[in-house]
């Protein structure tokens, strides 16, 4: 039928767009690696995965909706706080404090929310700096609740599931820290291949054109921002719940400047940008902590020049670039 | 007699001591083509940017047929049917055109909201983006990056977004703008084909576009409507011809043998 | 005998003079092309310590450093807006926030390489470590020759900017760049200039900032919050947003620590995002 004819082909190829490629099949198999290549640094590669998680976070309001936050380590730092409060008052059980600090870290991403989407450019820039610096002077100040520069004490996590017992050797905290990573990235790649993605997409490709569509572009970003704010906060609970401490710098100007270059390095929209940049970025800060954090912060300086001046997408925009020019004879 | 489609009473708007409209009254009937011409700097696209919520008005009201929506967000008066075109492309670089129009498809239907279903569980919406595409020749290229598109593909482009909005009353600015001749074919048919239901208001230059598509035309001067008439009337009307050709006849009044308009 | 709120507004707002003079290059800048440096407060760190260097290893008396500190930092500045800057004038504001903090972080770098990571000390002379009493009040005179000096050059500055045909093409450009350029204007080089003395006064200012808030390697990170939120608030574009935004985040600052101190920084950022969300576009901006 003509109809059918013309009109299968639109949904077919979109279609083909969303299925998993044989590289990301490959990545997540890799995730598998640690386990059987460097079983000594299993707890290295949970942070990794924590901290995975927490750019994925950022890369959906930040690559897919254009939004440059300077201090979404606000929602990390409430999701890690909360995820440690509970544990300390006496319930360690790992997957509810992971809901708790889910819903804690949304909550505050949602009531900031209702401001930033209101702003753009410089004005967002510093109202994500302000609220995130706020957040950490509170955290300072209210050393009866935080702990302070010492931190929270006595966190301790329960068995997850009741079976699997945190130990020094990292399994059980790679694995669940893994396997959060995985579903919540399923639940990222989903909604990005949502019309609420395409969306997302539109307000940051043309934010101006967006309401001469009828699109209600501040409420999509309300929501993004809450789930991001979401996902952080399941992040820094999950930080916690392994290492079984949290402290300021979980809410620190550090910690979002970080993220923000991790995601840069790994290249802002492209889903696995923070993934790629987080493992990079952790990996080669474990190779080189006897540094002197100055020269450190040297070397991510002119990495970060070097990647705004020939790397504008990252290294998976780079990467994409290079597999273009192949693919054309 | 039914409300006109688009009708302004006593617009106005000034930039400190530059009036840019000044008590400006405009009745758009259903369905009928109007081209508003006038010189550069007439404040024909501030009128558009008026109308649409873009800018706020110091004075006066505007309404859509018979609802008052001075008062309302631009993307509220796209909801209710006024809808308009850039004369610079305002389109999404990246985004394929498919995806653009099937965008635009999603926030009218409201289904833009879901992030839980994928966006191929909604093949309404892609199919009409389609059918949108087609309409306008663009179907060749509906999966290339708009960035890629020629520029008068992009010129229609920023028509079909438009179209997807469902428009009661659509505005373009300049549609043929930096159109070259060899691309311009399916422009012209286009904005031929647009439905009877849809009033339009098109800003042009190219006077062959207002002679061909418009049904009545209005010259802005300096902020302010000179006058009204069909394309002819306004053809061979002295005003008009002083104000574009910058000659002053001199004369207060218009030439006697001038034909009173209708309409 | 005046009460001590005196003394705290002094000081404040000797305190956002000194804001001010970081600030200023970075608000017009920012005004007339967009284009958002993070490293600014690294040319103000550049000045402080050329005049350190001037006066401990050359024994320059402290008044002859602070012109060299200013064409340092503007010499060096240009440097990088010719080389850099340039490239990214129509980039996101992702990639300019990205590029600057990148060069921040060189730039802090390379001072705790060559300086050390202490604090500064500088040997002021004797007169100007003194204090004037009036009233019962002590007041500095390190400050209030900084008061003069900052007064004196915002004078300069708000004249030149109205009565001279350079600050004319300045405000235009500020005001509308395409229509800047349609009448002729060279924009990039009023651009360029406007980014060498914006740049200039922020080496001055991080000369004269080392007797009151100090000059280590961080100084570049610290204070470019307090620039952003003065630039911010005061208005893209603004001299007299940023000396009235200057003005009020040195007094709350100061005030604040000295009533409040628990609050510590608290109070300057809930001043922000509460003035932020008032008018978005700053106290006296226009875009």
């Amino acid at each position: 039928m003509a109809l059918t004819e013309k009109v299968a082909s639109p949904l077919l190829y979109l279609q083909a767009q969303t299925r998993w490629r044989p590289v990301e099949i490959a990545f997540w198999l890799a995730t598998l690696l640690p386990y059987v290549l460097f079983p000594n640094y299993l707890s290295l590669a949970s942070q990794i995965a924590i901290t995975a998680l927490f750019a994925l976070s950022l890369d959906l309001i930040l690559g897919y909706a254009g939004i440059v936050s300077l201090g979404h380590a606000a929602f990390f730092g409430v999701g890690a706080y909360t995820a440690g409060l509970i544990s300390k008052h006496g319930w360690g059980e790992p997957l509810t404090g992971l809901a708790m600090a889910a819903v804690a870290a949304g909550l505050v991403g949602y009531a900031t929310s209702f401001v930033i989407c209101r702003f753009r450019h410089l004005a967002l820039i510093m109202l994500t700096l302000g609220f995130g610096l706020l957040l950490a002077e509170l955290a300072n100040s209210a050393g009866w609740l935080t702990g302070g520069m010492d931190g929270l004490q006595g966190i301790h996590t329960w068995k997850l599931l009741g079976y699997f017992a945190f130990d020094l050797y990292g399994y059980a905290a790679y694995t669940y820290a893994l396997a959060v990573l995985f579903l919540l990235f399923l639940f990222a790649r989903r909604l990005i291949h949502s019309p609420f993605g395409l969306s997302l997409r539109g307000i940051r490709e043309n934010p101006i054109r967006m309401p001469a569509i009828g699109a209600p572009s501040r409420a999509h970003i309300r929501t993004i921002y809450t789930i991001a704010a979401c996902i952080a906060g399941v992040a820094g609970a999950l930080l916690t719940q392994t290492t079984e401490t949290v402290s300021l710098d979980s809410l620190g100007f550090e910690r979002s400047a970080e993220v923000v270059v991790m995601l840069v390095l790994g290249g802002a929209g492209r889903l696995y940008g923070g993934l790629v940049g987080a493992i990079i970025y952790m990996v080669a800060r474990d190779q080189f902590s006897g540094v002197v954090p100055q020269y450190w912060y040297f070397w991510i300086g002119i990495m970060l020049v070097g990647v705004v001046v020939f790397l504008p997408n990252g290294i998976l925009g780079g990467l994409a670039k290079i597999a273009s020019r192949w693919s054309r004879p | 007699m039914s409300a006109p489609a688009l009708s302004t009473r006593g617009l106005a708007k000034k930039f400190g001591s530059l009036v840019v409209a000044g008590d400006i009254e405009i009745e758009l009937p259903q369905g009928v083509r109007y081209a508003l011409i006038g010189p550069n700097g007439a404040g024909k696209t501030t009128l558009i940017n008026l109308m649409t919520g873009m800018l706020r008005p110091d004075a006066g009201r505007i309404f859509l047929g018979d609802a008052d929506i001075t008062a309302l967000p631009p993307e509220q008066r796209v909801r209710l049917g006024l809808v308009r075109t850039y004369q610079i492309n305002s389109l999404f670089p990246h985004l394929t055109a498919l995806e653009s129009v099937t965008l635009a498809v999603c926030e009218r239907t409201g289904v833009a909201r879901t992030w839980w279903r994928q966006l191929t569980a909604y093949p309404h919406e892609i199919d009409e983006a389609y059918e949108i595409l087609s309409a306008l020749a663009l179907v060749s290229v509906c999966h290339r990056l708009t960035r890629e598109l020629a520029y008068g593909q992009q010129r229609l482009l920023e028509i079909a977004l438009a179209l997807a909005t469902r428009p009661k009353v659509l505005l373009l600015d300049e549609p043929a703008a930096g159109v070259p001749r060899e691309e311009s074919k399916e422009l012209f048919a286009a904005i031929a084909g647009l439905s009877r239901d849809i009033t339009v208001l098109f800003i042009e230059h190219d006077m062959e576009l207002v002679f061909r598509f418009a049904t009545r035309v209005i010259v802005m001067v300096g902020g302010g409507v000179l006058v009204e008439g069909t394309p002819k009337e306004i053809a061979s009307d002295p005003q008009v011809r002083a104000v574009y050709l910058g000659k002053a006849t001199g004369k207060a009044l218009p030439e006697p043998h001038r034909e009173r308009p209708h309409g | 005998m005046l009460p001590p709120v005196f003394g705290v507004l002094f000081d404040g707002l000797a305190f956002g003079m000194l804001l001010f003079l970081l600030s200023v290059g970075q608000s017009v800048t920012l005004g007339m092309m967009n284009f958002i440096n993070l490293a600014h407060c690294s040319f103000a760190m550049l000045g402080g310590y050329v005049t350190v260097v001037l006066m401990t290893r050359y024994g320059w008396p402290f008044f002859a450093t602070l012109p060299c500190a200013f064409i340092a930092a503007a010499v060096v500045s240009v440097g990088f807006e010719r080389t850099l800057y340039r490239r990214l004038y129509r980039a996101s504001d992702l990639d300019q926030v990205l590029l600057t903090i990148g060069i921040v972080f060189i730039s802090v770098a390379v001072a705790a390489y060559v300086f050390g990571t202490d604090q500064q000390p500088l040997q002021l002379p004797a007169y100007l470590r003194s204090s004037l009493t009036f009233m019962g009040t002590r007041f500095a005179v390190y400050r209030l020759i900084l008061l003069g000096l900052a007064l004196a050059i915002t004078l300069a500055l708000v004249l030149g900017v109205e009565f001279t045909r350079f600050g004319a093409r300045i405000r235009a450009a500020v005001d509308n760049e395409r229509m800047a350029r349609g009448l002729g204007i060279d924009v990039d080089r009023t651009f360029a200039v406007t980014f060498a003395l914006g740049s200039g006064l922020a080496g001055l200012g991080g000369a004269l900032a080392i007797e009151i808030i100090g000059l280590d390697p961080s100084f570049a990170l610290t204070y470019l919050v307090y620039v952003l939120i003065v630039v911010s608030v005061g208005g893209l574009g603004s001299i007299s947003g940023s000396f009235a935004a200057a003005v009020v985040l040195g007094i709350s600052d100061v005030a604040g620590k000295y009533y409040i101190p628990q609050l510590g920084a608290f109070l300057i950022y809930l001043v922000m995002i509460s003035l932020l969300m008032w008018r978005p576009l700053g106290l006296f901006g226009r875009r």
